[in-house]
């Protein structure tokens, strides 16, 4: 008797299906519900990660001092993945596997996600990613509670067209070499052609990470920016390389009133590394700011200071995205009634629960949130304040319309459809048009 | 009756606020006799204006500040310093506009006096964004052009340069008339020139003859606002604009490559200062040593604590902050350095891969010791007032920052340099590093200079740290940026000799800041990688190879 490579994998997988559902059975018999939290303490991305760790045990904490939820404490089981992709993948496995978390809030960058999407598809858990990324995928095991690029980039790009964002008819399109800047530049480009502007008016350029002499991209910028057109810059230069980009910007003089630079990645903890007295008007698009005015805001600064017991520390908004996912979450759960992944993942879809901004954020079928969208310019203090924003929440296009691959697919896993890339030409799930 | 009683306010406010002419006093009668015309219910003009700040638009903001800068209220050039600085605000509920003064005094925008009794907690800050700060710095410009301050007068200037409003064209030409400073006079007439040379109303001779004050100006501005002018009219001075900012174009390409030269050299200083450590630990010692990134954080990480320490204890001496820090980096580091090599590196001499796994683990170490103390986020390392703005040479923009790096870098070169050709220790160190055991038996203690040397190659790394703290990012990763950098700047250049480190990461330097117009960024850096193996697999020992016996050994 022969057995295929697959059916094997499918035996194999069914074993150890059995043995987590009757594991997950001795679990339920405990008093704590567990928490997985999935965020890199150590090596080069340990600066974004080690914030949102803290994040979700603030979470935690407070979520037991009004006790728990289902009866039951929650409990974190914290792992550190070490900013190493396939180490997400392994830890990811010991958390569901081992430690039998109902749920894991986790990742930062798009490599770390990829990485360890295999194992909670063949494991059945949830993950709550909470970073905004370049779209082009929805996963039923996972909750997207950062921005696509319709709720981040293209909203941007609109303002700057805009009058009061100054007219702006040329664009550098500047990123870090790695796939979200690539894609979300190629969704930029597309848009941008869209709207009438030509291909010389558009500028690409990517470095390395980590890149530190920014001298001859800057005079580039400069020397772009002086064909007698409004130009802007549009930044998905990732985290570290922006300090001396900014740096090297403020040194060169490059005003926000000359060039605005709006940047997608670049939020008030990356700016607590910096003088921001040069960069007063340069821009940031984001989902959330620390410096909204709206109680719920104000109330949630004010418990983070204190739990981290620093009254300089910022907030930002990814960390609303976990808090967002969180509460989404709990809901879920008390909703469900039980801490089976089918069942929570059936219930989250629809759920609302306010954001920090002032309005509630919804989890649509595509398994991602409604977000309004801000502009902010950067302020003396390091802060950011709106200057724009959506009248009302943004509903997420995880595969993008301006992209040829992605423009004829939708996700929607309710039932009866089920299906995150389900191609309405071909009436077919499954496959890129 | 209610009626006239307002009337009766308005009309005296009225009095207060214009009151100084006989003339102001007639039309304030002549509004009393339309009194019955609703529409003459309101404030005076420098009430309008000042009301204008509180409506939470920037449309009505960015027409507040034209209004402001037209009006000549006394308090104008106050209320505009405190918009940027963000201290300005309104009350939204009675429409009031006040602002801080340096003092943190709350102050009355419309009549300079001290405000009583306003609860600054009601008040909202007035709101900017780029059109308003535009507007603004444009109406500083034209205030400040008549300033006792030269630095103010140029800063002037060029922002009338920028925003060409016609309405500041009076004011520039009566600060060109009592224009002293030859330099100031010259921004002065660009500013006039740019203002109406975009004037489209002014006569052709007139605008042609500005075109040609422009396209002496000859730098990226000038070409930037030649192109705006030549794209918005037709005729003789579009043709006069497109021909300067193409003749300014062709001329900024030759500085292009003075430029690149420029960058390739404060590019290869940083190099430079990152590689000279490792070239004594590696290149002179032989020592595979990984944590040597994690030195010059180190360094960058002193410069932070002097920096916290001067700030919250004597701000006065924040200028000095890294020649404070310059010989506390050096110390520090070197004195890990010396630890280093007592508990971990001594046992491992002559085991290379042993010693690249041991400095590897050590690198990974100190990393996350510096992550636990200080926490994973980037740290705020202030430049000092000499280290920051930048200079025009010629067509070239130096940053002063970069060039002190240069100076510093050759500073450190040449210190090193001397130290190993003309002290004892210097003597006794090349002596040790080329025959061990013959050095041994002439009574050097090997063991203490071998210490001394790790020491000074982790020192210098530190101070390294000190002048990085300015141009990247002081956290944990500092470090893991510049290690491959390194090892290629000393295996390229030749292991143990200074000279060969120098040329090597001044020629890198250079090679990349041509390679990146051309080939990018992320392209320029492979083919740059590609070619030093290549060279490598031509040359095994660099660029400077050492000869003699003992390199054999």
């Amino acid at each position: 008797m022969l057995f295929s490579r697959r059916s094997m994998l499918r035996a194999t997988s069914a074993i150890v299906g059995g043995a987590i559902a009757l594991s997950s059975f001795g679990a339920q018999a405990a008093d704590t519900i567990k928490v997985g939290v999935l965020h890199s303490l150590s090596g080069t991305m340990a600066i974004s990660e080690t914030t949102l760790k803290d994040v979700m045990l603030m979470l935690i904490e407070e979520q037991n001092k009004k006790g728990g939820v289902l009866g039951k404490k929650l409990e974190a089981v914290v792992v550190d993945p070490a900013s190493n992709w396939p180490l997400f993948a392994e830890k990811a496995r010991d958390l569901v596997a081992k430690e039998k978390v109902a749920a894991v809030f986790g990742c930062w960058t798009s490599s770390s996600r990829k990485s360890v999407l295999p194992v909670f598809e063949e494991l059945n858990s949830i993950l709550f990613y909470p970073v905004q990324y370049e779209g082009e995928e929805s996963q039923r095991n996972v909750f997207y509670t950062g921005a696509a690029p319709n709720q981040q980039a293209i909203p941007a790009v609109d303002y700057l067209m805009s009058a009061d964002g100054g007219s702006v008819k040329r664009w550098v399109l500047a990123g870090t070499d790695y796939v979200y800047p690539r894609t979300t530049n190629k969704i930029l480009e597309a848009y941008l052609k869209s709207k009438g502007v030509k291909a010389e008016d558009i500028m690409i350029n990517y470095t390395p990470f980590g890149h530190s002499d920014w001298q001859t991209i800057v005079t580039d910028i400069k020397k772009f920016g002086s064909a007698g057109k409004k130009t802007a810059v549009v930044s998905t230069i990732n985290g570290d390389a922006n300090v001396p980009f900014y740096k090297e910007l403020g040194n060169a003089g490059l005003k926000a009133t000359d060039i605005p630079v709006v940047a997608f990645s670049v939020g008030e903890e990356e700016l607590a590394g910096l003088d921001t007295k040069p960069l007063v008007g340069h821009l940031a698009a984001w989902n959330y700011f620390q410096s909204i005015d709206d109680p719920a805001n104000k109330e949630f600064i004010a418990q983070w200071k204190a739990y981290t017991k620093n009254p300089k520390r910022v907030t930002n908004d990814p960390m609303e995205a976990h808090v967002i996912g969180f509460n989404m979450w709990i809901k879920a759960l008390e909703k469900a009634g039980t801490t089976d992944t089918d069942a929570v993942i059936d219930a989250m879809v629809g759920i609302s629960v306010p954001n920090l901004t002032g309005g509630y954020s919804a989890m649509m079928p595509n398994h991602h949130i409604t977000k309004p969208v801000l502009i902010g310019e950067i302020q003396g203090d390091g802060q950011i304040n709106t200057v724009w924003q959506t009248s009302g929440t943004v509903v997420a296009q995880e595969w993008s319309p301006y992209l040829e691959g992605s423009k004829d697919l939708i996700s929607d896993w309710r039932k009866p459809l089920s299906c995150g890339n389900f191609n309405v030409k071909t009436g077919k799930c499954g496959g890129k048009s | 009756m209610r009626m006239t009683r307002l009337i009766g306010a308005a009309l005296s406010r009225a009095m207060a606020g214009l009151g100084r002419s006989a003339f102001t006093a007639t039309v304030a009668i002549g509004l009393l006799g339309g009194a019955l015309a609703p529409s003459t219910v309101r404030a005076d003009a420098s009430d309008d204006v000042v009301a204008k700040f509180s409506t939470d638009r920037f449309p009505d903001t960015e027409k507040a500040i034209q209004d402001l800068a037209a009006s000549g209220l006394a308090t104008g050039p106050a209320m505009l310093d405190a918009l940027n600085a963000n201290q300005l605000y309104f009350d939204p509920a009675s429409k009031g506009v006040y602002f801080t003064n340096a003092a943190g005094e709350l102050i009355v925008a419309r009549t300079g006096s001290k405000a009583e009794g306003v609860a600054q907690a009601r008040l909202k800050k007035v709101r900017l964004n780029n059109s308003v700060r535009g507007a603004m710095q444009a109406a500083q410009g034209a205030l400040s052009l008549m300033s006792p301050d030269p630095a103010k007068r140029l800063v002037g200037a060029e922002s009338v340069f920028k925003s060409r409003d016609p309405a500041s064209l009076p004011a520039v030409e009566m600060a060109l008339k009592a224009e002293k400073d030859a330099k100031i006079r010259r921004a002065f007439e660009q500013a006039r020139a740019a203002v109406i040379a975009s004037d489209k109303s002014q006569d052709e001779l007139n605008r042609l003859e500005a075109l040609d004050f422009i396209k002496e100006r000859g730098d990226q501005d000038a070409a930037s606002l030649l192109s705006t002018i030549s794209a918005a009219n037709d005729g003789r001075v579009k043709a006069s604009a497109e021909e300067g900012a193409r003749a300014i174009q062709s001329r900024l390409a030759l500085w292009a490559h003075v430029q690149n030269i420029w960058y390739g050299l404060s590019l290869g200083s940083v190099l430079l200062l990152a590689a000279i450590g490792l070239a004594i630990t590696f290149g002179v010692m032989g020592v595979i040593n990984m944590a040597h990134g994690e030195m010059v954080m180190l360094g960058a990480y002193t410069t932070f604590v002097v920096q916290e320490w001067i700030r919250s204890h004597n701000p006065a001496l924040f200028d000095y902050s890294l020649f404070i820090a310059i010989p506390l980096a050096f110390v520090f580091t070197g004195f890990i350095g010396v630890i280093i090599e007592r508990c971990i590196i001594r046992f491992l001499y002559g085991r290379p891969l042993e010693t690249l796994l041991a400095t590897f683990g050590l690198s990974l170490m100190l990393q996350q010791a510096v992550r636990s103390m200080f926490g994973a986020n980037n740290r705020e390392v202030g430049a000092p007032a000499f280290m920051s703005g930048a200079f025009e040479f010629g067509a070239l923009s130096i940053t002063s920052g970069r060039m002190w790096i240069i100076v510093f870098a050759i500073a450190v070169f040449v210190g090193l340099l001397l130290l190993l050709r003309v002290t004892p220790f210097g003597l006794r160190m090349r002596a040790v590093t080329q025959n061990r055991r013959m050095a041994s038996a002439m009574g050097v203690d090997t063991n203490r200079v071998d210490a001394l040397a790790f020491g000074l190659g982790s020192g210098i790394a530190g101070i390294a740290g000190v002048a990085l703290s300015q141009i990247d990012n002081v956290s944990p990763n500092l470090g893991q940026s510049y290690i491959i950098d390194s090892f290629m700047v000393v295996v390229f250049g030749g292991v143990g000799n200074l000279w060969g480190t120098l040329v090597a990461a001044l020629s890198l330097g250079i090679a990349n800041k041509f390679l990146e117009p051309i080939a990018g960024a992320v392209l320029g850096k492979i083919l740059l990688l590609v070619f030093i193996i290549l060279f490598i697999q031509k040359r095994p020992r660099g660029l400077f190879a050492l000869k003699g016996r003992a390199v054999e050994a």
